[in-house]
């Protein structure tokens, strides 16, 4: 019996659960409206939901403790059995033996790479059938207990439903807590990984080292190549200098053209199409990028007389992701300036002024805080895009400012350390987290203070 | 009291020196509503030209050619009956029969010295699949029309190598080649020859990843809205959700997929590159945007709705599951769509989790490895193959339709239901 199907035979149990319980309470419902007991605290359903939660939940509960238990209940009765005497004991290959072993048997593998695994197969076949139905007989015995218990609860001035309420509260709550519990499990990924990596590379060089040539093998103290500066220079480079040169300018008077200038049939068709922009794929930005920007800024730079441009440039990355930045910073602008009160624009133009000298003198700087967390946070997302570089820019760390040679970005990189074997204990590997949280870092304070800016800014002008 | 104000000659309007400046001051701002036309034209023109580009080179990925081959069935099968390839065993029978074998000598016998490389690799599976349909084939002579090999296909539909124009002039002249749909396109799975490849399995990849991310992220993030929104009282917890579910809709998508390689992949040991691994990463991705657009939706519900049901006596709980939330419901989806829609195009952390391998087959089921269109598209656009060019561009095609489709189903819902209270 899988996972699934034990899951779904819990589920159909609670639905009888459910249904025995309503109509027990229903029952009681018709004898109070007949007899001298008085009125039924709760409706019949809640009943029925009281002694299905009772049911499901410890056997849901149990089920996913089981689950991160077991194998390892599995792997110590594969151990203790004699065949498993002489396996290596050195931990690295017996750890890759022991999941080969496990893999084949579980089916995700149909062959053994390794000769000691395939005599681990029928050991580990027989453990974790024996412990799956130990799990099994649990489940239901935890869930007929729970149901059975419940049912016995169900009377007329039962007060079901403030119990089930109870459960729904906390069901919220629990909801809630998965966003704390996903921030606490990035950061505690990232900065345990990263820890790792920096166990072997020191921090110094990793952060201040002018080269990125990443070695698999690390000499404790030597230099081995994982100086981050030209990630982060060319990360800056592109997501921030080059798409911003696109994305603000085109952004912000796209944003002034449709609130002060355009008609009102104009804005209700213009813009959709700008957040269609904004709603095409990053990877088909970066198929277009490498397809047709990057070759024409080429010959563009042939053109202009550069002799060494490359075909991965960074210009074509940074302009196409520009391009996917324009919607934000519009919208972002175009809520700043909508929150400029009326009476200053109207007192700017009352004086004799120009529209476009109120919206220069008047509206921009009084909208700028708002427009400046926009460019914050539009920032952060060009910084922290992945496909666009990954296609269009190259895999080449440089230093340099001249955007028709390739650069290469944070993101190219962590795309480019896990691709192909991902080793845990190799610096490699590592590394990609150690990019991770340096990006994860940047793009959180960016978010902070834009957040904090903008919020601060509404507040002045309420 | 300064001097200017105290000045009594009038400022002379229709003087020449100010009838230049104001002049120049409408010139500025005809110049400045110029330049914000043309910024909104510049990006709709950038916006039309990936369109167009797409269109142009994606709608030949949904064409192939085809080229004549006379079959002599009774002489090659050496007299195989209809009904020995029929019925139950049919599958067995036409396993036995060398179909590959089979074409090749059709072909070299029609077309002689350049039949070499004539055929793409799914030829025979082609041939196959029509025999299978119609078992009466095989006692005739038949011509039958069969997909040529990606060298061809690409001289024919535009230019090729040289070697390859020669041949489909040759061919031409014989009226041997033509173009029709690519079924194969719609329905196969990812191989190395681009004639044979197509994007179903790398379609159902990503409904199953999207089947997973919604039923996790859409319980979830509707529940955690209403918390916020109605339940929370003002403390440490509830600032903290709230910093990280405004954080998490922030945080690069790759962040999250590094999340998925070293908690679901490394610490838990799910099956790497599965649409469950997939989709987990997915919808902890979503579940913040779904949070927001359902807590912006709860909140546009009036108090009044809720004083209401309080006043009859419906308990906390009921007022928000039997008023509240029908009411925020349309909100809620039109914000479920759009982030489901974001997370149907995403790439990057599906590549971390594993999601670049090549995958020759359809999933069976949620473990398996898979791989999803968006990253089909970025496998295929990493081929040096020229034939892969206009695959790409046509499953991009693809899936810009079901994300355009998603986007308008959004706003179609926002426009039908949102109720202006």
């Amino acid at each position: 019996m899988t996972g699934t199907a034990l899951l779904f035979l819990v589920l159909g149990l609670g639905l009888i659960g459910w249904i025995a319980g309503r109509a027990r309470a229903a029952a009681f419902v018709r004898s109070a409206k007949n007899g001298p007991r008085g009125t039924v605290n709760s409706l019949p359903y809640y009943h029925g939901w009281f002694v299905a939660i009772c049911a499901i939940a410890p056997a849901l509960v149990f089920m996913f403790i089981w689950q991160s238990i077991s194998p390892a209940l599995v792997t110590n009765m594969v151990l203790s059995a004699p065949a498993a005497a002489d396996l290596p004991q050195e931990g690295f290959a017996r750890a890759a033996i022991l999941s080969e072993a496990r893999a084949i048997a579980q089916g995700f593998q149909t062959a053994a790479f390794q000769d000691e695994s395939e005599k681990l197969v029928p050991l580990y076949k027989g453990a974790l059938s024996y412990y799956k139905w130990i799990g099994v007989a649990a489940t239901l015995l935890l869930l007929f207990a729970g149901g059975a218990y419940a049912f016995t609860r169900i009377k007329p001035d039962f007060r079901a439903r403030s119990k089930v309420e109870r459960v729904v509260m906390f069901g919220l709550l629990v909801a809630s807590l998965i966003a704390i519990l996903t921030t606490l499990g990035i950061f505690a990924s990232l900065i345990f990984e990263s820890w790792r990596f920096f166990s072997m590379v020191s921090p110094f060089e990793f952060l201040f080292g002018a080269e990125w040539n990443p070695k698999s093998v690390v000499t404790p103290g030597a230099d081995n190549g994982y100086g981050a500066i030209p990630l982060f220079w060319g990360t800056i480079f592109i997501g921030a200098i080059i798409a911003m040169i696109v994305a603000i300018p085109l952004g912000l008077m796209s944003a002034i053209f449709l609130t002060q200038y355009a008609s009102a049939t104009v804005r209700k068709w213009m813009k959709p199409i700008l957040e269609i922009l904004a709603g095409v794929p990053t990877v088909v930005y970066g198929y277009f990028a490498a397809l047709t920007v990057a070759p024409a800024v080429r010959d563009f730079a042939v053109m202009l007389g550069v002799s060494n441009a490359a075909s991965d440039n960074a210009l074509a990355a940074g302009i196409v992701m520009g391009v996917m930045i324009i919607p934000l910073v519009s919208s972002m602008s175009d809520d700043s300036i909508a929150a400029v009160p009326n009476a200053m624009r109207d007192g700017s133009l009352a004086m004799g002024a120009t529209k476009s000298e109120t919206i220069k003198q008047v509206l921009l700087p009084a909208a700028l805080p708002g427009v400046v967390g926009g460019v914050l946070l539009a920032v952060s997302r060009a910084i922290g895009e992945t496909m666009i570089v990954v296609m269009a820019a190259g895999y080449t760390a440089n230093l340099t400012a001249n955007p028709f040679a390739t650069i290469t970005t944070v993101t190219v990189q962590i795309v480019a350390l896990l691709t192909g074997d991902q080793d845990f204990g190799s610096p490699h590997t590592l590394a990609a987290f150690a990019l991770g949280l340096a990006l994860f870092v940047t793009t959180f304070f960016l978010n902070y203070v834009a957040l904090r800016v903008v919020k601060k800014y509404r507040e002045a002008y309420e | 009291m300064s001097e200017a104000i105290m000045d009594p000659t009038p400022t002379d309007w229709n003087g020449k020196i100010m009838q230049k400046r104001i002049a120049r001051r409408y010139a500025a701002e005809r110049r400045f509503k110029v330049m914000g036309f043309l910024a909104v034209t510049l990006s709709t023109l950038f916006l039309a030209f990936l369109l167009f580009t797409m269109l142009g080179q994606g709608l030949r990925g949904f064409q192939r050619t085809e080229i004549a081959v006379d079959f002599d069935f009774p002489a090659l099968t050496s007299g195989t009956t209809a009904a020995a390839i029929s019925g139950p065993n049919a599958d067995a029978a036409l396993n036995s029969m060398d179909i590959p074998g089979i074409v090749e000598l059709a072909i070299s016998q029609q077309y002689g010295e350049i039949s070499e490389g004539l055929l793409t690799s799914g030829a025979a599976g082609n041939v196959r699949q029509m025999l299978m349909d119609n078992p009466g084939l095989v006692t005739s002579q038949q011509q039958l029309w069969l997909p040529v090999d990606s060298r061809l296909d690409v001289a024919f539909k535009r230019d090729g190598e040289r070697a390859a124009e020669q041949t489909v002039a040759a061919l031409a002249q014989k009226d041997a080649l033509r173009t029709g749909f690519n079924w194969t396109f719609l329905t196969g799975a990812d191989a190395t020859d681009p004639s044979a490849v197509g994007i179903w399995a790398a379609f159902k990849g990503s409904l199953m990843t999207m089947a997973i991310t919604l039923m996790l992220a859409f319980p979830v993030g509707v529940l955690a809205a209403l918390y916020l929104e109605e339940y929370a009282t003002k403390n440490k917890l509830t600032d903290m959700i709230e910093v990280s579910i405004n954080n998490l809709a922030a945080v690069p998508s790759i962040i999250f997929g590094l999340l998925g390689l070293a908690v679901f992949l490394t610490v838990f040991g799910m099956p790497r590159s599965s649409a469950l691994v997939g989709g987990l990463t997915l919808a902890l991705m979503t579940m913040p945007v779904i949070v927001i657009a359902g807590r912006n939706a709860v909140k546009s519900v009036p108090p009044s709705i809720r004083e209401a049901a309080l006043g009859i006596g419906a308990s906390p709980v009921q007022v928000v599951f039997h008023h509240v939330l029908p009411l925020a419901l349309p909100g809620i989806l039109t914000g479920t769509i759009i982030g489901m829609a974001r997370a149907l195009g995403e790439t990057a952390p599906l590549l971390m989790i594993g999601m670049r391998a090549f995958i020759p087959a359809a999933p069976e089921g949620f473990t398996d490895a898979t791989t999803a269109l968006p990253v089909q598209i970025y496998l295929w656009s990493d081929e040096v193959n020229q034939g892969f060019i206009e695959k790409t561009s046509a499953a991009i095609i693809v899936l810009l339709i079901f994300l355009l489709g998603m986007n308008a189903l959004a706003i179609y819902l926002r426009n039908r239901f949102e109720t202006r209270w």
